[in-house]
């Protein structure tokens, strides 16, 4: 059983991605096959990038047997009202600005549940939303 | 560490290195170490990218290819160069007489490798169109980003479009003419005539096919120094005329840096240089960039023009090519009664042979085929960094502190090759100073641990 934990800066779009980068140097150097690292990789990085996007700040725990890989994001913000809303694709608040940056198309919560074979998202408007995610390794 | 049974041409000199590390600190691979005063390769990590070639000060690092010689083995000798190999002489210097002085050197024929473009252009269209499922599709062009993405990037492997790169195309199609021209198939010897350590690697153990038609292969610099003193000391008398038709412009640039992606329908992008190559798979295997279509990835700064074998300066080589690109007309073609036939006369032969086998991934990271092992691995790694002052000095011998935990951790090393940790344990009279200075000479040698013995006097 291995344990990590990251901070996420909300705002901040030059750091975005690097939790899912270590955690992916990682994977690899557990010799956890490619395609589930891809998986994991893709759903944390979505679930990072909400936390810049949307969030003032998070911290993200990792972990991680040789059964299985769980992933728990808390963040400090605005929370989700409507989450079964949230999880519509195409569904985004994202601000204009956000959207330059060449995000906000909606596809952040639906490409996290593909690619997650456990996903809860809990929140609670203007204090915070918790993001958890499970993936197993053998199956 | 273990070897690898991966053919690589480089190799390091033992009775030439000089323990500098200078190669060490530049590897991307971080595939090199110093051990006894020399530094030592290890094979299953070397992607043959050349960055150590380029830096050593003693010329240690050689590419190893076959004696000049070995040509006159066969009857008929044909030099297969690239376009990159004109573009190493002045301007003032003709194709002909490049092509004249490489007659009088011996050589029966000579084939340019970028015709091949003109069928694998065509190849790589229909395939990107077929394979949209492994988006961004990767170019099978530079041998070295083929083995970088095997050992770094194992999730990408299959990305690699399963196309031969030009120059295996044209050596099937010459051996093909030559064949139908009656001539037995020993008698035939194909020299490539290599910008880079990689394409020798990929020669002698091609990833994804059995055996290469390429006979042997004479490095660029060995060949280019050859010509031009010949060329100078005739001051192009004889002419002789070339038996290969001249290059399309589009085949011309083909090695160069966007050579590729301007050719290939949709979102393309061309990146040159390995580091530069390494931060962008880092961020397409996140899926931090998507909807490219297709990728042009090299290993050299300004591609093939900056091959570790090149002489010129690359941008003047860049500059010549496309000045060459740009005077093609379709006119020009010779019709010479000995010339090879357009090489769109073997398409569909050419077509039947342009696939290659899946590529395999051999992660170079893992710390254990068996996860629970790696885990245990891994904790010792984080703790032996907790101990470590994270400076990347090389002192130890390895190319940065993580690479010595990863070492020690894999009991390929020692955690006393610090020189932090045996300054520690010397104060607290762990360790004794003989067995410090014991330390640094089964990493640097005897020499560089023996001559300080006047310091005083200095
Ligand atoms: N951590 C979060 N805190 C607050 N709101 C969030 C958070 N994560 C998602 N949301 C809300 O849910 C919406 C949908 O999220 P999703 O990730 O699917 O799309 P997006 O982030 O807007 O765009 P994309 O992810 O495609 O760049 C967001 O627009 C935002 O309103
Ligand atoms: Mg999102």
């Amino acid at each position: 059983m291995m344990h990590f934990e990251y901070h996420v800066e909300g705002g901040n779009f030059t750091k975005a991605g690097a939790a899912s980068s270590q955690l992916k140097k990682i994977l690899k150097q557990l010799n956890v096959d490619p395609k589930i690292i891809k998986r994991i990789v893709v759903a944390l990085y979505e679930a990072e990038v909400n936390i810049v996007a949307h969030a003032f700040e998070g911290d993200i725990f990792i972990d991680i047997d040789t059964e299985k890989i769980g992933i728990k994001l808390v963040d400090q913000g605005p929370g989700i009202a409507d989450i079964e809303l949230a999880m519509q694709k195409g569904y985004s608040t994202a601000s204009p600005s956000v959207r330059e940056m060449g995000f906000g198309a909606g596809m952040g919560l639906p490409n996290i549940k593909n690619n997650s074979d456990e996903l809860k998202i809990t929140s609670q408007v203007n204090i915070g939303t918790t993001v958890e995610l499970v993936t197993y390794l053998n199956q | 560490m273990e070897t690898g049974n991966f053919h690589h041409a480089l190799k390091i000199r033992e009775d030439l290195c000089i323990g500098c590390s200078h190669c060490m600190n530049v590897c991307p691979t971080e595939a090199i170490r110093v051990r006894n005063g020399k530094s030592v390769l290890f094979g299953d990590r070397c992607v043959d990218c050349g960055e150590c070639f380029r830096v050593c000060p003693v010329s240690a690092i050689i590419i190893d290819h076959d004696d000049f010689n070995h040509i006159f083995d066969y009857k008929y000798r044909v030099a297969l160069v690239p376009a990159v190999f004109t573009g190493q002489f002045p301007e003032d210097i003709s194709l002909r007489q490049i092509h004249s002085v490489m007659l009088e050197l011996g050589f029966t024929h000579i084939y340019e490798v970028e015709n091949g473009v003109e069928i694998l252009s065509k190849a790589i269209n229909d395939y990107t169109e077929k394979h949209s499922e492994n988006k961004p599709l990767i170019s099978s062009f530079c041998p070295a980003i083929i083995r970088l993405i095997q050992v770094k990037f194992p999730s990408l492997v299959d990305n690699i479009i399963r196309l031969k790169p030009p120059l295996d195309i044209s050596a099937h199609f010459l051996k093909k003419e030559l064949l139908t021209m009656g001539i037995p198939a020993e008698e035939i010897g194909i020299f490539y005539v290599t910008p880079c350590a990689a394409k020798i690697a990929a020669i002698k153990d091609p990833v994804g096919e059995s055996t290469s038609p390429i006979a042997g292969v004479i490095n660029m610099d060995f060949l280019f120094n050859k010509v031009y003193r010949k060329v100078k000391q005739q001051n192009g008398q004889s002419c002789a005329i070339p038996v290969s038709g001249k290059l399309s412009g589009k085949a011309t640039c083909w090695s160069l840096t966007n050579g590729e992606a301007s050719q290939i329908s949709g979102r393309c992008l061309a990146i040159d240089e390995i580091h530069n190559v390494i931060e962008f798979l880092e961020k397409i295997e996140n899926e931090e960039i998507t909807d490219i279509d297709f990728l042009e990835l090299r290993a050299c700064d300004e591609s093939c023009a900056g091959g570790v074998l090149t002489t010129s300066n690359r941008f003047l080589s860049v500059e010549r090519l496309r000045n060459h690109a740009d005077s093609y007309h379709e006119s020009d073609e010779p019709t010479h009664p000995d010339a090879f036939r357009k090489i769109t006369s073997e398409s569909e032969y050419l077509t039947s042979k342009i696939s290659i086998e899946p590529i395999k991934p051999r992660s170079i990271l893992k710390l254990d085929e068996n996860m629970a092992e790696a885990m245990k691995k891994m904790e010792k790694v984080n703790r032996i960094m907790q101990l470590l002052p994270m400076v990347d000095c090389g002192i130890c011998g390895a190319p940065s502190c993580q690479s010595l935990a990863q070492d020690i951790a894999q009991g390929e090393g020692g955690i006393q090759q610090c020189i932090f940790i045996q300054k520690i344990l010397e104060q607290k009279g762990e360790m004794s100073l003989d067995d410090s200075v014991e330390v640094m000479q089964s990493i640097w040698g005897f020499g560089k641990t023996n001559k300080y013995r006047d310091i005083k006097g200095i």
